[in-house]
């Protein structure tokens, strides 16, 4: 085969719910995505193959399209240079591993215990079991228990640096007797970290090398007094992206699928943990603007966040993979870690408390069903906001400076708020907050995706607001690994969809209060005057890439980014949404009382014309 | 037209189930490849080496610990009593001896003449692995534990709570539309499966606890009784391990829904004849769901379809599994290629389906499952 340009190429991400495919041509010397398919992701029985769902997903193209691209005997993805079908190359991303769930190990269960805890759930984990040598069970319940669970990985600590030896090998030898199997992928070894007394790490080796993928990093308690998490957490991550979400059923067979002939060999492209390709295209982004990005990917199981904000005057980008916080498998401990009222204070009618317990269970243990009704969509938009506040929260906590001590505390501490000081998230700061993931990008108007945003991360100050348009974010970052040119252009043209610039000022007032003024300079030539009120949201109609020089107002005590009543002068950008005006205040409180809130909350949803009108009759 | 692929739980009049069962520790496989086994016949043991208890005896009795072994009444390797003495002083003039008795009844192990420790260690405990299923062995991990086999009525339930239990199948409610109440449940159910219907109550579990029944099989379950049960509300679908003195098995979901059906007639052709159960789920990749297993001789009939698993048609069985039909049956009467837009605005794909009653909606192909005839 001679060599040729690449002017045809599909992608797919199997996700933990939905496997997506997308197809981008290159047509009048640019490249655009043409179409796109989706199918429930294939990891579970009765299929046991994530490359069924390939399949499915890339037949939708077909039958969308008119035209072949699956071999003949629909085995799989045809990559050749018949014009007449298939594509040139084929690429792939994954994160059909779904969530990160781990046990963790440490001798005394309040103290290296808790340390190890605290460090994988700040690597996004579900902590299923703390094993350790003080917790009243006997050295067979310990490794019952390890098999049972079926970890994804354990990160064994124990011990300081210089202390006991024989109680951290012991808890190797359990781990060694429970000879832990993972939930798939035949022929792969759990990863295990150990992360405890360093003078105990040689023989921690010879129990445990042989039965498992070994990784031995800086003790997590040096000593009493300090905690070192950041290393053990750092390679939480790293395992769980090369390892844990790359042995999904039928991974091998995709594996061999992705690829292209370059001349007349064949070669293959890597497949891509999803996080790191979403991350690579956020920090892409970020670098090419230069300026402060935040995205989320709201997924099934997991809620990956991203940023890029200034640390000593240089750009660093932080991710954190929220294992636990997703849409669908994690959906009930989004519930769980929220609170109830936490996720009904988002719905704007009552609604009966079982009756809502019992809809989130269901949509947890049939995961890939879909809203059909507009109060079943309004009730999932409730969840995803706190499963992206919480994200957030567990992002703030990990996105921090190297400076001291303190800051290698991470979630464990995030949810008594002791110290914020260290993050290097600042919500003023942010140029552009982008959302991607199905709740944002298949919500039905765009202008729902804008207020679980808003509501969710709290933009502060100017922030430009935009979502992936149809979740192809992670196809894109593989993408531009291989084809940096058509990653681009599909990114800018087809893929980020700007919503509109967010003016939100910090300060708080009474309801009608003023909050600031605003003079705007129309594309048109006019002038507009507006005003931002306490406890009201309004929208400034400006279309994609329509931008109004702007001087803002704020009143006394308020700011929106250059300090308590000093103005700013600001060029507004427009979007499928318009220019959001939130006056509700920062900090930003919900009302109290149930029919105020849910008054409010029909106000705004109506100020931004998110939901059909039927919705303010749901619930009567 | 693109293959349409839903996921859907098995559901088999007979079907061959293999069933690993192993140790937690390495021990000795007591059953051979070939040999028949009741649910109940241990497979495979072994002991654990018991807890270690230390006593300073030097520091008991204030004496030097290179004194000590002259006042040791048992060497390394003696059976201990509870309170039998492990070491004396010698005293003054033979009076004032002080004594140190053993703890725990078991092994004296060792004494350390740098410490002063002496190492008591208790009697190994033994760990035993039962079959779980009548059936016959088929092969054996060399000091682990055994695969069975066994051919049963296979039934998979969507969620479920507490572990591996037995019980003869008794059938408490008349209809699969029935909620399975306390006045349904009697001493005469002790140690029975119930096969209820729609529902069952966190009150009408409590009874069940307390009758001594084995385990329930129902349609639906509210998941705030489930919080109210098991103490805590549940985060992510991992469970098995709960110790609640029953297990429950959800066929259908949360809320009341009458159980499919075919589920019900199926487990109710049981009745009278020992199942296993198990409530072990796992919902992520790699899943595990709840089943019902129900050994049967070669005298019953019946073989699992191997048809294309998954393969949705038209005129294809199946049942809506999300609002506003949920838990209805019917068929695939069409599959537009084309996105329709729901109520909700959403364009997705979607299929006809039609009812027993001959009505029709149109609901998202990812909100149904496909029911195995």
């Amino acid at each position: 085969m001679a060599d040729k340009e690449i002017t045809r190429i599909l992608a797919t991400d199997c996700g933990s719910t939905t496997t997506k495919a997308i197809l981008i041509e290159k047509r009048e010397g640019e490249y655009r995505l043409i179409t796109r398919g989706e199918a429930p992701t294939t990891v579970e029985a009765p299929a046991e193959d994530v490359t069924k769902g390939v399949l499915n997903a890339v037949g939708e193209i077909e039958d969308l399209m008119g035209r072949q691209f699956l071999t003949d005997d629909k085995e799989g993805v045809f990559v050749g240079d018949d014009p007449t079908r298939g594509v040139d190359i084929y690429m792939s991303t994954s994160s059909a591993g779904g969530g990160l769930q781990m046990t963790v190990a440490g001798v005394v269960k309040s103290m290296t215990g808790e340390s190890a805890q605290r460090a994988a759930l700040g690597a996004g984990a579900i902590v299923m079991d703390v094993v350790a040598s003080n917790d009243g069970r006997l050295f067979h319940e310990k490794v019952a228990d390890i098999r049972r669970l079926r970890p994804d990985m354990i990160l064994q600590s124990g011990g300081i640096d210089g202390g006991t030896v024989d109680h951290v090998v012991e808890l190797a030898q359990v781990i060694r007797a429970a000879d832990p199997k993972p939930r798939f992928g035949v022929g792969y070894k759990l990863p295990v970290i150990y992360a405890g007394n360093k003078d105990a790490a040689d023989e921690v080796s010879h129990e445990l090398a042989d039965i498992a993928a070994l990784k031995v990093v800086p003790n997590i308690r040096p000593v009493l007094e300090r905690e070192n998490l950041g290393p053990a957490r750092d390679t939480i991550h790293e395992l769980f992206m090369e390892h844990v979400m790359a042995q999904a059923p039928g991974y091998g067979k995709l594996m061999q699928w992705a690829g292209h002939y370059v001349g007349n060999d064949w070669e293959n492209v890597p497949i891509m943990p999803t996080p790191g390709a979403v991350g690579k295209l956020i920090e892409m982004v970020a670098k090419a603007e230069g300026i402060h990005v935040m995205g989320v990917d709201i997924g099934g199981a997991t809620t990956d966040v991203f940023s890029v904000f200034d640390s000593e005057g240089q750009p660093v980008f932080n991710r954190t993979v929220s294992a636990n916080l997703g849409m669908s498998y994690s959906v009930s401990n989004v519930l769980a870690s929220a609170g109830l009222e936490n996720v009904m204070r988002w719905v704007p009618f009552r609604m009966d408390e079982a009756d809502l317990r019992n809809r989130i269970r269901n949509k947890m243990i049939r995961p890939t069903t879909v809203p059909q009704t507009l109060e079943e969509l309004i009730v999932e938009q409730a969840i995803a906001r706190e499963a992206l506040r919480l994200a957030l929260v567990q992002h703030r906590e990990l996105a921090v400076g190297l400076k001291g001590v303190a800051q290698e505390r991470t979630i464990g501490d995030a949810f008594d708020q002791t110290q914020t000081g260290a993050t290097l998230v600042n919500m003023m700061q942010l140029d552009l907050l982008i959302g991607s993931g199905g709740v944002l990008s298949h919500a039905p108007r765009r202008s729902q995706a804008a207020m679980m945003l808003i509501d969710s991360f709290v933009p502060e100050g100017v922030t430009m607001l935009a979502v992936d348009s149809i979740f192809m974010m992670p196809q894109l970052g593989v993408l531009s690994e291989v084809l940096p040119r058509a990653a681009t252009e599909v990114f800018d043209k087809d893929c980020l969809i700007r919503l509109g610039s967010c003016v939100a000022p910090a300060g708080q007032g009474r309801d009608g209060q003023q909050a600031a003024a605003l003079t705007m300079h129309m594309p048109d030539g006019k002038t507009r005057e507006a005003v931002i009120e306490f406890g009201r949201m309004q929208v400034i109609p400006l279309g994609v890439g329509e931008k109004a020089r702007t001087s803002i107002r704020p009143a006394k005590g308020v700011d929106l980014g250059e300090g308590a009543g000093r103005n700013i002068e600001v060029d507004l950008e427009g979007g499928v949404v318009g220019v959001v005006l939130d006056g509700r205040g920062r900090p930003f409180v919900l009302p109290a009382g149930d029919s105020e809130r849910v008054k409010k909350l029909q106000e705004w949803a109506m100020a931004l014309t998110a939901y059909p009108d039927k919705f303010l009759s749901l619930g009567r | 037209m693109a293959f349409a692929y839903t996921p859907g739980l098995r559901v088999a009049d007979v079907a061959v189930i293999r069933k690993e069962r192993r140790l937690p520790l390495k021990g000795r496989v007591l059953v051979s490849p070939g040999d028949e086994v009741a649910a109940d016949t241990v497979v495979a043991r072994t002991e654990l080496p018991g807890n270690v208890k230390m006593v300073n005896l030097a520091n008991i009795l204030g004496v030097p610990p290179d004194d000590i072994p002259a006042l040791l009444l048992k060497k390394e390797g003696d059976p201990l009593a509870q309170d039998e003495i492990l070491a004396q002083s010698k005293g003054i003039f033979g009076l004032f001896k002080n004594t140190v008795k053993s703890p725990i009844a078991g092994t004296f192990e060792s004494f350390n003449k740098v410490t002063g420790q002496a190492v008591l260690r208790e009697p190994p405990s033994p760990v035993t692995i039962e079959a779980y299923v009548k059936g016959r062995i088929v092969d054996v991990i060399e000091d682990e534990g055994v695969v069975v086999e066994t051919r049963a009525t296979f039934v998979q339930g969507i969620f479920g709570i507490g572990g591996e239990t037995r019980g003869e199948i008794r059938k408490a409610v008349k209809n699969p539309e029935q909620e399975l109440t306390a006045d349904l449940i009697d001493k005469s159910c002790e140690g029975k499966i119930l096969i209820g219907g729609s529902y069952v109550s966190h009150a009408t579990l409590k009874k069940a606890v307390a009758s001594g029944v084995k385990g329930i099989v129902t349609g639906g379950f509210d998941d705030r009784d489930l919080k109210d049960f098991l103490g805590f509300d549940l985060g992510v679908a991992i469970t098995g391990h709960e110790n609640k003195g029953i297990t429950l098995i959800l066929t259908e979901g949360f809320g009341r829904m009458h159980m499919a059906r075919n589920t019900f007639d199926l487990l109710c052709s049981r009745e009278g004849m020992q199942a296993s159960i198990n409530g072990a789920t796992q919902i992520r990749a790699g899943v595990i769901r709840p089943e019902v297993v129900v050994p049967v001789d070669e005298s019953v009939l019946g073989a699992e379809k191997p048809g294309e698993q998954g393969a949705m048609n038209v005129g294809s069985p199946i049942r809506v599994i999300r609002a506003p039909y949920f838990g209805r049956l019917g068929k695939v009467a069409a599959l537009p290629a084309e996105l329709q837009q729901l109520e909700t605005e959403a364009k997705v794909r979607v299929l006809e389906v039609e009812f027993a009653d001959s009505s029709r909606a149109v609901v998202p192909r990812a909100n149904v499952e496909l029911i195995e005839d």
